[in-house]
């Protein structure tokens, strides 16, 4: 494929994520701090987030499953997740977490579960489109071009 | 009749900056989301400031020397012109490390920021009432680490400019008593 080509289509890519509420623009002040003296900054940051975002998922689980579910436990969880998703731009993957710290405040065990399978689903696709965009990006410094910046025209 | 002369050396070359080093601030930051600490790290650098990251309220007072049991603690030396810290950590909160450094004698005077994701009024205001400089909400923007930091170098250079003031003066002062002296 062209380098042109490429390139438009790392935009392209990167625009329906803003179009689907995938990411917000958060995920744009992190590709401003990316420069030439610092050119992995944001997958650094991300791979961080997933690296995070297993560990919390995880515990989450765990704590849930627990016969008598201790929401003090819980939902300093959630509240993580919400704030380091928040901080990546993971826009659905936080709004996800925002339901889920009500259900907490109410201690509704069925509705917590429910949130917990809902917050799963945001951070595997925002993780998956992540990685594509990723890829995307290599395969276009492999080619010797350069990442185009985020046209804000949308 | 010879007027006694002080011998005051008007040593205007000396760094009587309290910044780190030439319009290099220092901040601490402090948060425990290893996320938030990659990214705070990375507003500060490219905001030109050196940074210290440390992941608890705990390490932070460790950081400073205040974790002693004497009160006259501080580390000697340590110039740090701004903390920035998360307020919801576990352990110890952001807000009881503000009280902590507004109660120590060595750096009260340094601005404290409280960083939270949850817009509160009443932990905003309990926050400035207890002397922080500024409550910035999550996450931190560039333009938010801008401000901070041109605000600073401003009053910075106020007290740098203040400080000359007094020199010129206390200068002044010589020279008349050096020509009623007739030298």
């Amino acid at each position: 494929m062209e380098l042109v080509q490429m390139q438009k289509s790392l935009q392209d890519y990167t625009k329906s994520l803003f179009l689907e509420g995938v990411l917000d623009s958060q995920f744009l002040q992190l590709q401003q701090l990316q420069d030439e003296s610092n050119p992995d900054f944001v997958s650094q940051v991300v791979t961080l987030f997933f690296q995070d975002s297993d560990r919390i998922l995880n515990d989450l689980s765990l704590s849930l499953d627990q016969q008598v579910v201790d929401f003090k436990k819980v939902d300093p969880h959630v509240h993580q997740l919400k704030g380091s998703s928040s901080s990546i731009g993971a826009q659905r993957v936080k709004n996800a977490c925002v339901v889920f710290r009500t259900f907490c405040e109410q201690q509704n065990v069925e509705g917590c579960h429910r949130c917990l399978q809902q917050v799963k689903q945001e951070y595997y696709l925002v993780k998956n489109r992540l990685e594509t965009l990723f890829k995307l990006e290599q395969q276009i410094v492999a080619s010797g071009g350069v990442i185009p910046a985020m046209e804000l025209g949308f | 009749m010879a007027e006694v002369m002080r011998s005051e050396t008007l040593n205007i070359s000396n760094n009587t900056s309290s910044l780190a080093s030439p319009e290099l601030l220092h901040v601490l930051a402090v948060d425990d989301s290893i996320v938030d600490r990659k990214f705070i790290e990375r507003l500060l650098r490219v905001s030109s400031c050196k940074v210290t990251v440390v992941d608890s309220a705990t390490r932070a007072l460790q950081y400073l020397g205040l974790d002693g049991d004497n009160n006259s603690g501080g580390v000697e030396d340590l110039k740090i012109n701004l903390i920035m810290t998360d307020y919801s950590m576990p352990g110890m909160t952001g807000y009881e490390l503000l009280k902590k450094i507004k109660e120590s004698s060595a750096f009260r005077e340094i601005p404290v920021v409280i960083m939270s994701s949850e817009n509160i009024l009443p932990r905003i205001d309990r926050c400035l009432e207890e002397g922080a400089e500024d409550f910035l909400l999550k996450p931190v923007k560039l333009a938010d680490v801008k401000r901070l930091r041109d605000s600073l170098l401003k009053a910075e250079e106020r007290v740098f400019k203040n400080m000359m003031h007094k020199r010129e003066l206390e200068a002044n002062d010589i020279y008349s008593q050096l020509k009623r002296a007739k030298i």
